[in-house]
């Protein structure tokens, strides 16, 4: 059994434990069932990306971007700005023309 | 941005002959990190205003909120202020392109940070200290600015303990350049002047208005502490550092606490830490996130920055002339260190050029530099009065003093000829007879003060002159004093 370059799957490609952080870092909480989905179809992508790796590439330019498009820029001049009132009316908490959050940053000793 | 340390790569030769801080054998190893906020009129990646003090979450916009198929367009004129504080730092421009950095934290609603990663816009520059001390820049790359938070309740609205955060996006997407040093630093007066210079480079070319206490530039330190010689130590990047003289003491403050664990056996964590002005001291700043994975991709909604050979040498034709070399012209004409304090203070004023024009119309450089130094204001008067009056000096005519006042006189009336406004004030050059004999009758009244000062006891000079000034209402010449004085002694 092995994939279209004829290559055995090796071990996954990432650990359960890794796709459970990335999940945290990205604010996704995740079931049992569904961590272990994701584990399973990261790795089938991790694997994709290995057939690329796969290819002999010295000499090739990476490519940074899909377009030829260099220097898109605009001229440095206002414009239009969005309503304070009608943007704080969308947030759970507000004060003093504020969006009012819980406190993120602690300091020790 | 993290910096690379790398044992005394690249190090300057000649830095080596310069002070190093020293405690208990150990050295401090400091590289910075500044961030400055651009001076343009708009932000980063959208057209809402760049403007500091505005009332709160008025200059936001679809892009400056993250909005759902907001999508940024790149500032042109954030680029070329860029580009002209790497020209003026002697970097590489280069191509560029702009990464995600990823983290979830109220202040960027996107959840992540426009930056540039693994190719900033400029490379590998230095900068010169006035003392010729010479710090490697790594970097200098764009990214936006984030949202202002305000922390409060908890211990004096300070981010301990506080109940709730007030978020402002104003400061949201405007344009900053994170100027990145190498590792160069040895002595915390190094890390001020390296601010200071940057500071001036950064208002001459126009770059940003770079005032540290409305947060229009922002340093970090990271501190480590070695043997000399020996690797780099773990180090400590240091935060809320709101003024220069507060870099030197928080810089200092680290070291000395980093050489008492090593001394102690005990290790250096690696870690963020915030300066309490109130305290003196660093502390551990702990972030509730675990946020130190910031998931770097490309940005895929902005395409590459290639300025050219042609923009890039159209800046470098356009820079003004730097702090550094207009302090050399004023070494120059004065024949003083260019890093003098006098010539620091006038340059930084933006008064360089007054000074020149006063030469430039045959007055005294140096008693000109001396003068704007003292009296900031003589920059407003017309530079050929200013030239007339330290002639008048420098020949005699007027001693310091009295030309002092009568500068402080043209000042208030907007400029005015020395000689007539001296004259006014009954200034004129006291005939040396006049003078001797004042200094005959003083030596006459102290007799015991005139025995000291004979047998090499410079202190009681100070009585002799003092009461030749006070007989002379102030109009004697201090020098021709001392020196009459010594003349008489031998």
């Amino acid at each position: 059994m092995g994939d279209s370059l004829g290559r055995v799957p090796d071990v996954p490609k990432i650990s359960a434990a890794d796709v459970s952080k990335v999940a945290t870092l990205a604010r996704l909480s995740l079931t049992d069932d569904e961590l272990t989905t994701a584990t399973a179809e990261l790795s089938a992508m991790l694997d994709h990306f290995a057939d690329i790796d796969a290819l002999d590439l010295d000499g090739v330019e990476p490519m940074m971007q899909p377009t030829p498009l260099a220097n898109v820029m605009r001229e440095d001049i206002e414009g239009e700005t969005l309503d304070r009132d009608e943007v704080l009316g969308q947030a759970p908490l507000t004060e003093d023309g504020r969006f009012r959050v819980p406190p993120i940053i602690g300091i020790e000793d | 941005m993290s910096i690379t340390y790398v044992n005394d790569d690249g190090y300057y030769p000649s830095n080596e002959e310069h002070p190093r801080w020293e405690h208990e054998g150990y050295e401090m190893v400091v590289g910075l990190e500044v961030h400055v906020e651009l001076a343009t009129r708009t932000k980063l990646f959208s057209s809402a205003p760049n403007r500091f003090g505005d009332e709160p979450n008025t200059n936001i916009d679809p892009v400056t909120l993250g909005l759902p198929g907001a999508l940024p367009v790149l500032n042109r004129q954030a680029v070329e202020l860029a580009m002209r504080l790497g020209i003026a730092l002697n970097c590489t421009v280069q191509k560029s392109t702009f990464a995600r950095k990823n983290y979830f934290y109220p202040d960027m609603p996107k959840a992540y940070q426009i930056s540039q990663y693994d190719e900033p816009i400029n490379i590998d520059g230095w900068l010169d200290l006035p003392d010729g001390f010479r710090v490697g820049i790594e970097r200098g790359h764009l990214e936006e600015d984030t949202g202002k938070s305000t922390h409060v309740g908890g211990a004096g609205g300070r981010i301990h303990g506080s109940d709730y955060s007030l978020i402002d996006f104003n400061r949201a997407g405007v344009p900053l350049v994170e100027i990145v040093s190498r590792p160069d630093i040895r002595h915390p007066d190094q890390a001020k002047a390296y601010v200071t210079e940057l500071r001036g480079i950064l208002v001459a070319v126009g770059a940003s208005d770079a005032k540290m206490e409305e947060g229009s530039m922002r340093v970090d330190a990271n501190v480590s502490v070695r043997k000399p010689g020996a690797n780099f130590n773990t180090r400590c990047e240091i935060k809320n550092v709101n003024s220069v003289r507060s870099l030197g003491r928080a810089i200092e403050y680290e070291a000395q606490r980093q050489v008492l664990l090593h001394e102690a056996g005990e290790p250096v964590v690696q870690q963020t830490r915030h300066w309490d002005e109130n305290d003196g001291r660093t502390h551990t700043l702990r972030s509730k996130e675990d946020a130190d994975d910031y998931r770097y991709f490309l940005e895929p909604d902005l395409v590459v920055v290639d300025p050219g050979i042609e923009w890039i040498e159209a800046v470098r034709a356009a820079l003004p002339v730097l702090p550094s070399e207009r302090r050399a012209g004023l070494a120059a004409i004065t024949g003083l260190a260019a890093h003098s304090e006098a010539i620091m203070v006038v340059t930084d004023r933006g008064h360089d050029g007054f000074v020149m024009d006063v030469a430039k119309h045959g007055g005294n450089a140096e008693i000109a530099l001396k003068h704007l130094q003292q009296l900031p204001g003589a920059a407003g008067v017309p530079a050929e009065d200013v030239a007339k009056l330290t002639t008048m000096e420098a020949s005699g005519g007027l001693t310091a003093t009295q030309a002092k006042q009568v500068l402080a006189d043209m000042v208030e009336a907007g400029g005015g000829d020395a000689e007539t406004i001296a004259a006014g004030k009954g200034f004129e050059a006291m005939g040396n007879s006049e003078l001797e004999s004042m200094v005959d009758a003083a030596i006459a009244a102290q007799p015991e003060a005139w025995e000291k000062f004979c047998a090499g006891e410079s202190k009681a000079m100070g009585a002799l002159v003092g009461a030749i000034m006070k007989a002379s209402k102030g109009q004697a010449d201090g020098k021709a004093v001392t020196a009459l004085l010594n003349a008489k002694k031998s």
